[in-house]
């Protein structure tokens, strides 16, 4: 959670709960409404390694509150960040193991392995389309996010074709 | 609905045998929705073709509704077709000097409906496959999307108990897949029987049943299920992102 926050705090200095409505107001349903404490937490973690500061502000009635804001180190930190190439995803490791080794041992055979994990995969889509149809259609982060797992869940599935082709 | 017996079918290739399909045992209920997925070769094509009678099998038997099919001639296939089958070719076959609207229309008419049915029935097809503006167009002002979304409205304008599709989506992006979907969705839910030949994994999941070919033979057959419950389920729980 480190970089969103720094991302968010590049925005505007803010107190905990504010970045924490921030990621429900952006991410919509697409992200797990973040717990506060974790929030906190992370904070207190990237002001230990300078990359925010607090300030404390005074409330009338109320305890101060802190509000962070983003230090030069932590302007640092984001545009790494953002600059570095983010990992993809890979071909499913421990399904490719198996599919391997598993024949190798006679515990199973791999028209078997491929055929049962085609059908997860499709019970996989079955749930992202239920989903899509559950989530309004405003909520586009949302709906790319289910796209996006779609169009690889589709490439895992090519794959698989492709496994069935070369080894039978 | 369907039951093919020992189903096999051998193209003759400049005197060289090459086998397509051999030996498929399907059998498919009323109303029931079956994906049948494989390689490109494995014989999916030429299997729908035949239950269409679109291709002529080589050995063994083809029942539809209790009745032998496989033995009719092809004006016996040709009736069968107009009352019963609806089907959805690769590559469209939409009449080129008709309408967009006529083309819809006229399966419905010729199996008997009368010009108001067939209207509104078309009209209902053309709304949900977002093509309503495209009624009075030639098939050639249209793009492939769209012609192959008329060319499913065609098939299911006159209700036929039997919808038979290959790659029904192949040409669509994202959202006109959608539409599609949602049809789909909607005549199943209603009783259609469906058996649909795809690649595309957002169809296939939304069959009852999946059928996998390679090299012309079943390896494959089951139920499609999500994995688990998740009434409420949210894109959050499926795209995880990370902290």
């Amino acid at each position: 959670m480190r970089p969103f926050l720094l991302a968010l705090l590049a925005k505007e200095p803010a107190h905990g709960y504010e970045l924490k409505q921030a990621l429900e107001q952006i991410f919509g349903s697409a992200y797990p409404s973040p717990n506060i404490g974790q929030i906190y937490v992370t904070l207190g973690r990237l002001e230990k390694d300078g990359l925010v500061r607090a300030v404390d502000v005074e409330q009338s009635n109320r305890p101060n509150k802190k509000v962070y804001y983003l230090t030069a180190a932590g302007r640092e930190a984001l545009d790494d960040w953002a600059d570095e190439p983010s990992e993809g995803p890979r071909v499913r490791d421990e399904f490719f193991m198996k599919l391997v080794l598993a024949p190798m041992t006679g515990i199973a055979d791999r028209m078997t392995l491929i055929s049962r994990q085609r059908r997860h995969y499709l019970g996989l889509m079955r749930d992202l389309n239920e989903i899509a149809e559950r989530t309004p259609g405003e909520d586009r982060v949302a709906l790319l996010l289910i796209e996006g797992a779609m169009l690889h869940l589709q490439a895992d599935l090519d794959w698989l074709e492709r496994c069935q082709e070369d080894l039978s | 609905m369907i039951n093919t017996v020992n189903l096999v079918k051998i193209y003759q290739n400049g005197g060289v045998p090459v086998p397509a399909v051999r030996g498929v045992d399907l059998r498919v209920e009323r109303g029931e929705f079956v994906a049948i997925m494989g390689p490109s070769g494995s014989g999916k094509s030429t299997l729908v073709h035949m239950l269409g009678g679109l291709d002529v099998r080589t050995s063994g038997e083809i029942w539809l509704d209790g009745k032998r099919a496989d033995t009719l001639g092809e004006s016996a296939w040709a009736l069968l077709r107009r009352q019963k089958i609806g089907f959805v070719f690769q590559f469209f076959n939409l009449v080129t000097n008709m309408t967009v609207a006529d083309n819809v229309e006229l399966p419905a008419l010729l199996a008997g409906a009368s010009p108001r049915e067939a209207r509104e029935r078309r009209e209902h097809l053309l709304g949900a496959l977002g093509l309503t503006g495209r009624a009075d167009a030639a098939p050639a002002q249209l793009a492939g999307g769209e012609q192959q979304r008329v060319a499913l409205a065609r098939a299911l304008a006159n209700r036929p108990s039997l919808l038979l599709a290959d790659e029904p989506t192949g040409n669509l992006d994202s959202r006109n897949t959608r539409d599609v979907l949602g049809l789909l969705g909607e005549v199943h839910r209603d009783g259609q029987t469906i058996v649909l030949v795809t690649h595309d994994a957002r169809v296939a999941s939304l069959a009852d049943r999946v059928v996998s070919l390679l090299d012309g033979q079943i390896v494959d057959d089951g139920a499609v299920r999500a994995p688990r419950r998740r009434p409420r389920g949210t894109a959050g729980d499926v795209v995880e992102l990370r902290g």
